[in-house]
């Protein structure tokens, strides 16, 4: 498996009145092609920040990010976004906000678009508009409107925090059908520890103040996973542990 | 690999409802809408009939319905009509087309912005009556003053509101359009504009009003025609029910253009999830 996703020496400060706030010191990770990685750590560690860096929405930091060897200077479509909220377009109905910009006038983008419907299991809603959508339904459209521009990568930040767990549970099913059928490169942000044994192939653990990459853990546990079974729940112990080994010093959460 | 059903537990979308039940109830506004100028108008008559007030200074609804038609018949109503319409009409245009384009520009950047507004809000400020005589002087007692009078008047409020619409479309989808590679344009026809769709409508319709108004003002103040110069000409012969023809078809063809934008936001809005009361 070639790398797509290169991150070498990535540092970044965020400036105010108040002084400056050292957010991600020296990081380095590298993402092999059709790898579900998911980030993970504690409150303020940087992980939505590094997230940003990738996506291109914000470059003002040290170091390198490239993709396929090429620097990332700017937001593209190669690089899908999913937010924590679905922000789909109100005045668009479904199959609109899939298409976004692209004309749904062309078979080719209807052919595309219905069949993103399919796998996002969201037909019969083509016309309806999201203040008819549930929370969960919205954010799987949102994920077919990344999906359309044929990512190298896709990128959540938290996509499910906002979620009750039957839903997340249900969309976390629903993200890894996805990624089994298009082998998409994934990566997921996420304070969920579960989430992140149940869904990815690597799981990297941040420490915050500043943010650093403090272990890369592989899960070699062959999907579906079981959530009750014990190799699941024998990683989950183990992840636990090395974030715990932060909560020594401060409470590994934030209210 | 796992299966999932169509919708999870707690996760139901309400289809959209069904369209009969709607359809008769639409009947019930304007039912209500007309309850109050039938009960004036039966209270007008009443007493002008009884003799309670004065038949020349009041006049009485069936006076003026008769007006209505002998003004109709004669052609002189359809004239005057048509010409106060065209008028208003070009002068909505030309403002509120300028009015639109230039709250786009000044809501889309911050430096035009600082260069435009101040001017636009100061001009807002001065009421149109007092420019009206500068632009008799100039423009003289022809058609164009009246334009141009009624297109300063439908400038602002669509300027006013599209400006205010532009600046609350949601920071979070200029992130979404970024990520999606919107151009330039793309960014203007596919987010700007329908974003701020619901407050360029509100100021269409201001707009609108605005124009009818500016109309009575440059033609009560010099015209050979238009309905206007009808309620003026009227006047000065103490003919009360053509001074009242001449206020109704305003307040009716006001009505009717205020309606169709009404329509138009109902159309076009069928996506807003706002509270209706």
């Amino acid at each position: 498996m070639s790398a797509i996703l290169d991150i070498t020496n990535v540092s970044k400060t965020f400036h105010n009145e108040s002084g400056s706030t050292h957010v991600l010191s020296e990081l380095n990770l590298t993402v092999g092609e059709g790898d579900f990685v998911t980030v993970i750590g504690p409150s303020g560690c940087g992980k939505s920040t590094l997230l940003k860096l990738i996506a291109g929405l914000d470059t003002d930091y040290s170091g390198a990010v490239s993709i396929e060897g090429r620097k990332v200077d700017r937001p593209s479509q190669d690089k899908g976004f999913i937010f924590q909220e679905h922000r789909l377009f109100p005045w668009l109905d479904v199959a609109g906000n899939i298409a976004a910009d692209l004309p749904l006038r062309k078979p080719e983008v209807r052919e595309r678009v219905a069949e993103l419907i399919r796998l996002v299991k969201l037909e019969g809603f083509e016309k309806a508009y999201p203040r008819q959508l549930s929370g969960g339904m919205s954010q799987r459209v949102a994920i077919a409107r990344a999906l359309l521009r044929n990512p190298k990568v896709l990128l959540l930040d938290e996509p499910f925090g906002a979620l009750d767990a039957f839903t997340r549970a249900h969309l976390q099913d629903a993200l890894l059908d996805i990624w089994q059928a298009n082998r998409t490169t994934m990566v997921l942000v996420t304070h969920d520890i579960d989430e992140a044994v149940f869904l990815s192939n690597r799981v990297v653990v941040m420490d915050a103040k500043p943010g650093t990459i403090k272990a890369v853990i592989p899960i070699d546990l062959p999907y579906p996973r079981k959530r009750s079974g014990t190799a699941f729940q024998d990683i989950r112990t183990h992840l636990l542990r090395s974030l715990e080994h932060h909560e020594s010093d401060e409470p590994s959460y934030a209210i | 690999m796992t299966t999932t059903t169509i919708a999870a537990p707690g996760e139901q979308a309400l289809r959209p409802q069904a369209r009969k039940r709607q359809r008769t109830a639409s009947w019930r506004p304007l039912r209500r809408g007309i309850v109050i100028p039938v009960l004036v108008v039966a209270l007008w008559q009443t007493l002008s009939s009884t003799g309670s007030i004065s038949e020349t200074l009041y006049s009485s609804p069936w006076n003026i319905l008769n007006q209505y038609i002998e003004l109709t018949k004669t052609g002189e109503l359809p004239h005057h009509l048509r010409i106060s319409v065209v008028r208003a009409a070009l002068g909505f245009l030309l403002g509120g087309s300028l009015g639109l384009l230039t709250g786009l520009l000044v809501g889309m950047s911050q430096r035009f912005e600082q260069y435009v507004n101040p001017t636009v809000q100061m001009l807002r400020t001065v009421p149109l009556l007092a420019i009206t005589p500068l632009f008799i002087m100039w423009f003289g007692f022809g058609e164009l003053s009246k334009v141009l009078l009624i297109s300063l008047g439908a400038f602002f409020p669509l300027y006013v509101n599209t400006f205010l619409g532009v600046r609350n479309v949601d920071r979070k989808l200029f992130e979404v359009a970024r990520v999606l590679e919107f151009n330039g344009l793309r960014q203007l026809t596919r987010l700007v504009l329908p974003a701020s769709l619901p407050n360029v409508l509100l100021g269409i319709r201001l707009s609108l009003s605005t124009s009818w108004l500016c109309l009575v003002v440059a033609e009560l103040l010099g015209a050979e025609s238009g309905v206007g110069y009808m309620i003026q000409d009227a006047r000065s012969f103490v003919q009360t029910d053509i001074v009242f023809v001449g206020i109704t078809i305003f307040a009716i063809v006001g009505k009717l253009s205020d309606s169709l934008v009404r329509v138009l936001e109902h159309r076009l809005l069928r996506w807003q999830d706002s509270f209706k009361g």
